[in-house]
């Protein structure tokens, strides 16, 4: 039996029609299941996330200059260095012997290939952080709830790179797909305190920041770690705030919350008294 | 020796009348100027892992194009019955093998020249950089890699059934070498005898391919590697080659050419 033309493409056209009416109400859900997931993450499934770790360690490589452990070296690093180069840490002499990943050479193969290896521990500067960026964009198109990835990269547009207005655009994405998460709020004070500067949002930020973090049900000693450590970086920076502000009584109080959970309550004492001091002297 | 020339340009000849290459190089120049205009945090500057994803590409082509080549020289002669005509000429086996591999080394490194010119061409338009000498020691090191892969893909296409077998197992084993290669020495000590004694037997009788791959110094301009230390490599490479070609042309000395 032939099957004229016209009707393989009547039935065709029908088909079409059937499968996008059956396939539209699917469609709507998938294109809001972008919006709060982009388009990567619903290709990719939670593979995505591992995709996310895996360019957010090429950025630590990029930084690095390719000076990197393997996965079969022993001293494969615990923290990567840009997450504590956002942290304000300096690396020390004994740091940097620790990341002497390849040792002395175990034998001629080892010690002829190092001449085709990068040796030397670097870092990347003089702008050239911007050639982490795009390992970190991928990153967080990948796993928008991985924090670091916008700390991390708003800190080297910030600090490095002079892009507040681009660090404050990729710290509000992050806190779109991470609605009030504290350390978010503590970067973004940061950029209105120290680049804009903006004291009264840095203050707003952070008192937001302060409040969300009391609000942290956190269940592992990691996560309560994590809570303490960023109530402190909050409320000590909110201290330091104020006292700039000529708000002594309001820095006491702030720094008096820190010394709850500070590691170092003696040296916040020492700035209180300092403070105190203030206070009680005689207005000129 | 003029022989062996011949038969090598014939190989030449095959490379940019087959559609392999140009393939290949479209997709490396497509997939390269793609990424190269992707923009992050409005910044034109970043090029570093655009260098990086060209890099990759040239690195896969060229071994593409090397296993793809060589594995089907002997089988395809032996189908065509060409064989047959081409050892009356007189052509001794021997040539036949250095002709054959002398071909398929050379038509990869002209690929590879015109993969690193465009390489360089995008780099020095983006960075407006020129770091010949880096250039020419990867395309170099690379080149001599090519020639340890050839050798050993022009082995397996005597020994193995088929070109599409030799294929997966020769990319695999090339991958492999160039992935574990530089590490089972590491991997050898955490083991426990007899793995250990058997993973370091492996670890010093096997090419090591990884010294090859200088692509990091490209991408993180990194300065020029030592003179003598490239020409040990280089070296290193012309032995291994040898000693393929020798274990290839032991095979086919004794091969049955009837298929």
């Amino acid at each position: 039996m032939k099957i004229s033309p016209l009707i393989t493409v009547f039935g065709l056209v029908s088909l079409a029609f059937t499968l996008a009416t059956g396939l539209a109400p699917h469609a709507e859900h998938w294109s809001q299941h972008a919006k709060s997931d982009n388009l990567l993450g619903m290709m990719f499934g939670d593979a995505r996330k591992l995709f996310a770790n895996q360019f957010f360690t090429m950025a630590d490589v990029y930084f690095h200059s390719g000076y990197y452990p393997s996965v079969f070296d022993q001293n494969a690093r615990q923290e990567k260095e840009i997450i504590s180069a956002s942290r304000g840490q300096k690396e020390t002499e004994v740091d940097e012997k620790k990341e002497d990943f390849f040792g002395k050479p175990k034998d001629w193969i080892d010690s002829f290939g190092r001449h085709f290896k990068i040796t030397q521990h670097t870092h990347l500067e003089n702008h050239n952080e911007r050639e982490i960026l795009p390992w970190l964009r991928l990153a967080a198109d990948l796993d928008p709830q991985k924090i670091e990835t916008y700390t991390v990269g708003a800190f080297f547009l910030r600090e490095h790179l002079a892009r507040t207005n681009e660090a404050e655009a990729f710290l509000r994405e992050g806190l779109r797909n991470n609605p009030g998460n504290p350390d978010l709020l503590f970067e973004l004070g940061r950029i209105y305190e120290a680049t804009l500067p903006e004291p009264e949002r840095a203050r707003n930020v952070w008192e937001l920041g302060v409040r969300k973090v009391l609000e942290l049900n956190p269940k592992t000693d990691e996560e309560k770690q994590d809570q303490k450590q960023t109530f402190d970086k909050l409320v000590v920076h909110l201290a330091h705030l104020e006292e700039g502000a000529g708000r002594f009584a309001e820095s006491i109080a702030w720094l008096k919350a820190a010394q709850k959970v500070s590691p170092v309550p003696e040296e916040l004492q020492k700035q209180i008294d300092a403070l105190e001091k203030k206070v009680s002297a005689p207005q000129k | 020796m003029n022989k062996i020339f011949a038969l090598a340009g014939v190989v030449i000849k095959e490379l940019y009348r087959r559609k392999d290459f140009y393939v290949l190089f479209v997709l490396t120049a497509l997939l390269t100027l793609g990424a190269g205009t992707a923009n992050f945090f409005h910044d034109d500057k970043i090029i570093r892992y655009v260098k990086d994803i060209c890099l990759l590409l040239i690195w896969v082509s060229s071994i593409v194009i090397a296993i793809v080549t060589t594995a089907r020289q002997i089988p395809a002669e032996r189908e065509a019955r060409t064989i047959f005509p081409l050892l009356a000429k007189p052509v001794s086996r021997g040539q036949v093998i250095a002709g054959k591999f002398l071909g398929c080394w050379l038509a990869s490194g002209i690929a590879l020249v015109v993969f690193y010119f465009f390489f360089a061409i995008l780099n020095g338009t983006r960075e407006h950089s020129w770091p010949v000498g880096i250039y020419l020691q990867a395309l170099w090191m690379q080149w001599f890699l090519l020639a340890i892969v050839t050798a050993m893909v022009l082995l397996g296409s005597i020994y193995f059934a088929a070109p599409s077998s030799t294929n997966t197992i020769c990319f695999i084993v090339v991958i492999g070498l160039l992935g574990l290669g530089g590490h089972l020495g590491k991997i050898a000590l955490q083991q426990a005898p007899p793995v250990q004694n058997i993973l370091m037997v492996l670890y010093f009788f096997i090419p090591h391919l990884e010294w090859y791959d200088l692509r990091d110094f490209v991408v993180y301009d990194q300065p020029m590697i030592a003179w003598p230390a490239i020409a040990l490599a280089t070296l290193y490479a012309a032995v291994w080659t040898a000693i393929l070609l020798f274990l290839a042309w032991l095979g086919f000395r004794r091969k049955g050419l009837n298929t």
